[in-house]
């Protein structure tokens, strides 16, 4: 019987090419069929096959998809993970993504014995499903504008943390986002759109916005903005300080 | 030069890393991937702690359970130390704020964590979290790392260990990205490198990197390993992409049908004689089931959300109102290097290896559901406090350049020879001669027929090589290494089955299907240098 073949295009280092893969498999396996036996020299990141891992995010038409878990459609247009340093094909470098982990300092700071309970448990429940993929960080267009921008997985760490009743200090997080951090996202909701896990990066954010408040914090950007005062740049059709 | 390299960046080498900087060590962690990339966020039932939080336990039971489904080949010093050491396990682990599911009973800390049951145990003694186990014990350890600020050698590739007169003094690694060969030097060495399921390329639930490459190179080094043979199937894997359902889902409740709708086999028996029982049914031209649809939809959503998601994706099948079908495949491998009572490799002095990758004698011939989690941690700390204690007496002398050497001029041959065999091919068909020849049944002419292949495969390995020359970020060059360190397993593998002429735990042999008290012992094997 004759294989039926469907072509994909893959952004490689200089060009965009084409590639003819079997029916009915997964990016990741159509990568490695492709790689096995047709171009030894295509790369990509690869690991457990079951979307857990986090190592195989690609962007597929545009979107931020797990190699693992989309399957291949004819004329699909694969392409690496944006506002990465691209290394080789579709291999990123993920340690500028990494480093906002740090500069968040997402970990739980000071232990506290705590009475959790299955509510508790929920709280954090789908923000600890994140696999650390970096498909929203490809999928936020702050990175656009802002690279020192902290990120929807780290700020979802962030509320994670400071969500969890064993954390005593939640205010040393709360301190490490507000530059660069919550005040910064767009709430354009492109992250929670991506996530193959299903978090809601943009719905943490918008918390911990309440909680950055609740802990004194404010918008720093709604501090500075000018709205033409005092007469809104429009003029008021006389001096208001001439008198009478 | 670093007190303490840690080889592999999963759950037990970043829980020694974590004890041995707590020690007072400086601590490097270097792994081929980045940390959360590891093996261990596919684990998802559980870790076993006899807690005794929804029912009674005991660590006595907890031990016992081990110990028999160890079927003779445990040190039961081992197995009571890690028995012993799991209640302050998960309370270390709660204590860095591992998210476990919980259960509303009023307590606080570790007495919070559910338990839920796992096969072969006597009680419910697996602590979870949903069926994110493993991940989230595996971020949780990383964000601590970042808070010990480890330093991490991510992206490179292990070569080899350094000796000097038996001694371990460092290691080389291939820098993926640079493709650069460097030489670490270290006064200790944890290896935690991970199993070798995925000699069984194509019918193992691991991810594709679990080739052993640590016991590979603990051979190589004058290391030894022992219970090869020992290689657990586990029972329910989906069967079209051999992922994994966890051992939960029956724990729950699950069932196992055949395509007649007869349940076959006690489900919560241990996972080497489920296994078979499966295996058995698909030799019989029936096909194989796992059965959740009692347990409803809202609890699957909530236990098993992430196996909800994959049989969908995989199966497209809806667990909650279709049956979905299984094979077992490949799982984890008991045997590995081997260690004594503290965890050091025996052959190399300094070198200790944790985790998947040894064999520290807990799990015997078979291991139990929810012990693997625990003995990454448990015993990854315990290796991280061991290699510290080493390195206050060891030599700050680095070793020569000799191995660095070596292993330069070894790549830098293999990129100048030509190759006429794809090692792809070579993998998948190693994969499927594992699965058919040295599987769930074993049989001796198999697996004779099984060794003349593989030793052919080998004598063919300088045929082998990369078609892509790139230096920087070759994936092609780690692979094949990989896939080298695969064929160097295999024989270990095959010829221990062979010499054990006995049915013990995972290792099944027809023609001797009992137990034979002579073979109550441990197969090791270990390379002698040949003096000339």
């Amino acid at each position: 019987m004759k294989e039926v073949y469907m072509k994909i295009d893959i952004q490689r280092d200089k060009t965009i090419e084409s590639f003819n893969v079997s029916q009915g498999l997964t990016l990741l396996a159509a990568l490695y069929e492709i790689k096995e036996r047709q171009d030894a020299s295509l790369t990509f990141s690869a690991g457990c096959r079951a979307s857990v891992c986090g190592t195989c995010a690609v962007r597929v038409n545009g979107k931020e998809v797990l190699s693992c878990a989309h399957k291949v459609e004819e004329g699909d247009l694969v392409e690496p993970l944006q506002y990465h340093p691209v290394l080789r094909d579709l291999k990123v470098d993920k340690d500028p993504a990494k480093k906002t982990l740090a500069r968040t300092e997402a970990w739980l700071h000071e232990s506290r014995e705590a009475a959790l309970t299955h509510k508790d448990e929920l709280l954090t429940e789908k923000q600890t499903d994140c696999i650390l993929c970096d498909s929203c960080y490809s999928a936020c267009p702050v990175f656009a504008v802002n690279p020192d921008f902290l990120g929807p997985f780290a700020l979802t760490r962030a509320y994670r943390y400071t969500s969890d009743k064993r954390e005593e200090n939640a205010k040393s997080i709360i301190d490490h986002i507000q530059t660069n951090g919550v005040w910064d996202c767009t709430l354009c909701g492109e992250c929670t759109a991506v996530c193959p896990k299903g978090i809601d990066p943009k719905m943490d954010i918008t918390m911990l916005r309440g909680t950055s408040l609740q802990f004194g914090h404010s918008d720093p950007s709604f501090a500075t903005q000018s709205f033409g005062t005092p007469d809104f740049g429009g003029g008021f059709g006389f001096d208001p300080n001439s008198g009478f | 030069m670093v007190d303490v390299l840690i080889i592999g960046s999963g759950g037990a080498g970043l829980s020694a890393a974590l004890a041995a900087k707590e020690a007072g060590a400086s601590v490097m962690v270097a792994g081929k991937m980045y940390p959360t990339n590891s093996q261990t966020a596919m684990a998802q039932g559980g870790i076993n702690a006899a807690l005794g939080n929804v029912e009674e336990d005991h660590i006595a039971s907890h031990i016992a359970d081990t110990v028999k489904s160890a079927h003779g080949l445990c040190d039961e010093q081992m197995v009571r130390k890690m028995c012993a050491d799991a209640p302050l396990t998960i309370d270390w682990l709660n204590t860095l704020g591992v998210p476990f599911s919980r259960i509303d009973n009023g307590k606080t800390g570790k007495e919070t964590v559910a338990q839920h049951q796992m096969g072969g145990a006597s009680a419910k003694r697996a602590c979870y979290a949903q069926d994110y186990t493993g991940l989230k014990i595996l971020h949780t350890l990383y964000d601590q790392c970042l808070k010990a600020k480890i330093a991490f050698l991510d992206e490179h590739y292990l070569l080899n260990i350094i000796t000097e007169e038996g001694v371990s003094k460092g290691a080389t690694f291939l820098d993926i990205r640079t493709g650069e060969v460097v030489q670490i030097d270290a006064k200790s060495l944890v290896v935690a490198t991970g199993g070798y399921a995925s000699l069984y390329h194509g019918f193992t639930t691991n991810a594709y990197g679990a080739t052993g490459d640590g016991v590979a190179a603990v051979l190589r080094a004058g290391g030894a390993v022992s219970d090869m043979e020992f290689i657990q199937f586990h029972p329910t894997a989906l069967k079209h992409s051999a992922i994994l359902i966890s051992e939960s889902a029956r724990g729950e409740g699950g069932y196992l049908l055949n395509c007649d709708g007869e349940r076959f086999v006690d489900e919560l028996k241990p996972r080497d004689e489920v296994a078979r029982a499966i295996f058995a049914q698909l030799q019989h031209g029936k096909e194989v089931f796992l059965d959740l649809r009692h347990l409803g939809e809202e609890k699957l959503m909530e236990i098993l959300p992430q196996e909800v998601a994959l049989c969908k994706l995989h199966e497209q099948v809806d667990p909650a109102r279709e049956l979905i079908p299984i094979k077992p495949v490949a799982h984890y491998s008991m045997g590995g290097i081997d260690v004594d009572d503290a965890l050091e490799v025996n052959g190399i002095k300094g070198c200790f290896a944790v985790g998947e990758c040894s064999n520290a004698k807990v799990h015997g011939a078979n291991r139990l559901g929810g012990n693997s989690l625990l003995e990454i941690t448990a015993f990854g700390r315990f290796a991280g406090e061991n290699a510290y204690k080493h390195s206050i007496y060891a030599s700050s002398r680095p070793a020569k350049d000799t191995q660095l050497q070596k292993d330069r001029t070894a790549i830098a041959k293999i990129y100048s020879k030509k190759a006429s065999i794809n090692f792809y091919e070579q993998r998948t068909n190693l994969g499927k001669l594992f699965y058919e020849k040295v599987g769930i049944v074993r049989e001796n002419s198999q697996l004779n027929s099984a060794l003349d292949t593989v030793i052919a495969m080998q004598v063919n390995l300088p045929k082998m090589g990369i078609a892509d020359k790139a230096k920087e970020n070759n994936q092609n060059l780690i692979e094949f290494l990989e896939f080298s360190n695969a064929l160097l397993l295999a024989p270990t593998v095959i010829s221990a089955a062979i010499a054990r002429d006995e049915s013990r735990g995972a290792h099944f042999k027809l023609g001797f299907e009992e137990e034979s008290e002579a073979l109550r012992k441990h197969i090791v094997l270990q390379w002698k240098r040949e003096e000339p």
